[in-house]
């Protein structure tokens, strides 16, 4: 090519600016937003059975073909923006293992078709709809969503006896509690809760090389060896997701930060008065690494569309989940608060992104040094 | 060295790209062999016209006048024959008149040369002449703000009744990603725009003078400190974190005074003048040689360009010749912009002519584009989160959208500056500034 050739060239995109824009996309989000998850889903497959895995690709294959096919009736291709695969993979971990798979399916096209597109599709829901799912077949088939399954690691133990989880248990037990109790652990273990090998020699290694002293129960709990949803039971697993979108820039510390922030405080200040052990008593490790809260604050209630747009919002917002997820836990009737508490927040998010904004730059008071130059 | 700082809202971080141009010296272009010399070269009314068809002009010669307050003259920037005045379209979409001139054989850089030079034995002619005298020095020559917007200086300088300058602040920021021209000129004419700086700050009287550039030209952060040093002058150079739009006025005001331009107002109104780096060499040409603005640097850069560089050239050269200064393509360019990548214009015409404002010229490979679909809003608050203005683009988009164009004002849409950190950070891929700009033309009409 000649130098003077080089430059005739034709069509060249005219647009407005900026004239570049950056890598991240709507489907690269949701793509890794699942990613993210995997971790999760490998360990919920591998202690709880291949049943889980079944599980898992029925509510995603549910939901995607609820998506597909309503693309197809309002003739929009949204299938590939990864948003449904990622909805039915969060309603797959919303389930227990041993769930009949009719449900996960139900789930699924209940968020995808009422709670997704009756209002418009990506975007528009005011819902998460992945939350709003589970809750729905939580209260129409409550014994399906209520069987339990204990993981390998435990139901090894020679005197395994509940299958329920441990927040199931303690919540159970604690209705009509007065007993001796000291704390969750001790509580648990006289309800027959066991706890694995694994938790039992790990809390030996802390003892004794570093004199710390864990219990063995809540070592269970942040790896995930206990009763629970395929994707909820393992703390460990979900915070290397959640280290992952904060590395990729997709989440911001705002929602998580306050929603455990708030929740952590609240336990701590009242989570022991019913072992008569007074204020700011309460078990922390227990109440965040139990149920559904991790799985709730990193990757449902930082949910793009349900939550609030601004950072100042989404404080706000976090931090009303976790005192509704506190409020729930201790005073409602299920043992588990964190989707309701979510949905709950979801619903003020557009009365939250209506009256909180951004301080608009130039629109305060000139400030006073400012004035001086000002006159004269 | 004084602190690292940066205006604390929003804000982007893309990828610079500078390097592809920033160590090549500022080369000067043969002068066209036909000049086109717009006559609307700058914000404000158009110059009128002052010469007619088959008129011989002399390089430097006015042959555009601005009549209005806010409008600047347009010179000849080569010695040739008026050919025709011809009525063309600019990168920015802007409609106007052209001078086109047809340069004489005999012309070359030694006539320039020649004609504005700065005397040696010449008394200081900051301390010889007033503030009012080096402003109509500053009018006359044309001078208007090179950073982009190119706004008259002379209305700039003149500081109105009642107000007062503490700070004369230089704009050596140039945030915008690939540009390079503004770092060239502070490292290849230090001492000029030092004097350009003390002449500015005679003509609005301030005080202070504080010099801000990003991290990424430390090199010229030295340079200035040196130069400054050994003139014994108390300038202070100030150096900010890499941050886009950092070279806006606002932000950069906000960065180094931490003061906050009132909405809708100008930075004279918290005591600031901000000049950029570029438009001060043309005020110490005007001012110590008497030199109008006929030439101005450009950088030709982009993954399609074969030898990226800065190039001095005319006003009314075309893109074209610019570019093959610069090796021409290496491939079809996808897109070709004038300015820089966030706030510049693409355009497909290359005989499009240089003007006062053109700060680059940049051919964009289709690997840097992205082609992903437009999404819905997922509501992911990254535009707010980036707005340096503390807008909510998501919501301003919506109403403007839904043509409720008296909602969007007061949710501020007129403060929005079409600076593009929120389109750019969209996931979703809206055209969000492209909704503002048609939101405020739309707001405007109504009103
Ligand atoms: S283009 Fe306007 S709305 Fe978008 S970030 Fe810049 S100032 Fe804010
Ligand atoms: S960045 Fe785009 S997708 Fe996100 S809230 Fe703003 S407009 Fe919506």
């Amino acid at each position: 090519m000649s130098e003077e050739t080089s430059t005739v060239t034709k069509d060249f995109i005219i647009e407005s600016s900026p004239q570049i824009r950056s890598a991240m996309t709507t489907s690269g989000i949701m793509w890794r937003v699942s990613i993210a998850l995997l971790p999760a889903a490998i360990w919920g497959i591998a202690v709880f059975g291949f049943r889980s895995l079944a599980v898992l690709i029925f509510s995603i294959a549910a939901a995607s073909a609820a998506e597909w096919l309503m693309g197809k009736l309002l003739n929009r291709r949204t299938l590939i923006d990864g948003s449904a695969v990622l909805t039915g993979l969060l309603i797959g971990f919303n389930m227990p293992p041993s769930v009949p798979l009719y449900i996960p399916v139900i789930a699924s096209i209940f968020a995808i078709v009422v709670v997704k597109w009756s209002f418009g599709g990506l975007g528009a829901n005011w819902m998460n709809p992945a939350l709003a799912g589970r809750v729905f077949v939580f209260f129409s088939w409550t014994s399906g969503m209520n069987s339990w399954k204990l993981p390998q690691a435990l139901s090894s133990m020679p005197d395994a006896l509940s299958s329920a989880t441990p927040l199931g248990t303690y919540k159970n037990g604690m209705l009509d509690y007065a007993g001796p109790h000291t704390g969750t652990a001790d509580f648990l273990q006289d309800a027959g809760y066991v706890v694995s090998q694994t938790a039992q020699n790990l809390a030996g290694v802390f003892q004794n090389t570093l004199g710390i002293t864990l219990q063995p129960l809540n070592i269970d709990l942040f790896l995930g060896n206990t009763a629970g949803c395929i994707g909820e039971v393992s703390a460990l697993m979900l915070l290397i997701g959640a280290g992952y979108l904060f590395a990729k820039k997709i989440l911001t510390w705002q929602t998580p930060v306050s929603y455990l922030g708030s929740f952590i405080l609240l336990t701590w200040v009242f989570g022991g008065l019913p072992y008569g052990n007074g204020l700011f008593s309460g078990e922390i490790w227990f109440n965040v690494f139990s149920g559904g809260l991790m799985l709730g604050v990193f990757f449902m209630a930082t949910d793009m569309v349900t939550s609030p747009v601004t950072g100042k919002g989404m404080l706000i917002y976090g931090t009303g989940a976790g005192f509704l997820t506190f409020l729930l836990r201790t005073y409602g009737s299920l043992p588990e608060g964190v989707s309701l508490a979510i949905i709950l927040m979801n619903i003020f998010v557009p009365l939250i992104d209506r009256y909180i904004r951004p301080a608009v730059f130039g629109k305060k008071d000139i400030p006073k040094a400012a004035a001086k130059g000002k006159g004269k | 060295m004084v602190k690292t700082r940066t205006f604390p809202k929003g804000g982007i971080h893309p990828h610079g790209r500078k390097t592809l141009s920033n160590t090549a010296a500022v080369v000067r272009l043969p002068f066209p062999k036909t000049a086109v010399v717009p006559m609307s070269q700058h914000l404000g009314a158009p110059a009128a016209v002052c010469v007619a068809k088959g008129d011989s002009v002399e390089a430097g010669q006015i042959i555009g006048t601005g009549e209005s307050f806010i409008s600047a003259d347009i010179h000849a920037p080569v010695s040739g024959t008026v050919k025709d005045i011809i009525s063309i379209v600019l990168p920015n979409s802007v409609r106007t008149q052209a001078v086109v001139i047809e340069t004489e054989t005999t012309f070359d850089e030694s006539v320039l040369e020649n004609k504005y030079r700065r005397e040696q034995n010449d008394s200081d002619p900051v301390a010889r002449l007033s503030s009012q005298e080096l402003i109509s020095i500053v009018k006359k020559a044309g001078v208007v703000g090179m950073g982009g917007a190119a706004f008259p200086s002379h209305v700039k300088f003149q500081v109105p009744k009642g107000k007062k300058a503490d700070y004369l602040v230089i704009n050596g920021v140039e945030c915008e990603p690939y540009l390079t021209s503004d770092h060239r000129m502070m490292l290849e004419h230090t001492d000029e725009i030092i004097d350009g700086i003390r002449a500015v700050q005679k003509m609005i009287n301030a005080p202070q003078v504080i010099i801000g550039i990003e991290k990424n030209k430390m090199d010229a952060v030295e340079k200035m400190e040196k130069a400054i040093a050994d003139r014994g002058l108390t300038y202070i150079v100030q150096p900010l974190k890499v941050k886009y739009p950092q070279g806006d006025e606002k932000q950069l005001l906000k960065a180094v005074i931490k003061r906050e331009v009132p909405s809708g107002g100008l930075p004279i109104e918290i005591g600031a003048v901000v000049s950029n780096v570029g438009s001060i060499f043309a005020v110490y040409e005007a001012v110590y040689t008497g030199k109008p603005l006929i030439d101005r640097i450009v950088t030709v850069t982009g993954d399609a360009v074969r030898r990226p560089g800065n190039f001095l050239a005319a006003v009314g050269t075309s893109i074209r010749q610019l570019v093959e200064a610069a090796g021409g393509f290496t491939e079809a360019p996808a897109k070709i912009v004038a300015g820089g990548p966030m706030m510049g214009f693409s355009f497909f015409d290359l005989d499009s002519p240089v003007t006062k404002g053109t700060s680059g010229i940049l051919a964009l490979t289709d690997k840097n584009l992205d082609h992903s679909p437009m999404t819905a809003c997922i509501s992911c608050g990254k535009c707010v989160a980036v707005c340096p203005m503390g807008l909510q683009p998501t919501k301003l988009f919506r109403l403007i959208d839904n043509g409720n164009f008296d909602e969007a004002l007061k949710l501020n849409l007129m403060d929005c500056k079409e600076c593009g950190c929120c389109a750019y950070t969209c996931p979703a891929k809206i055209p969000l500034v492209h909704g503002f700009k048609y939101g405020k033309k739309m707001a405007r009409k109504k009103s």
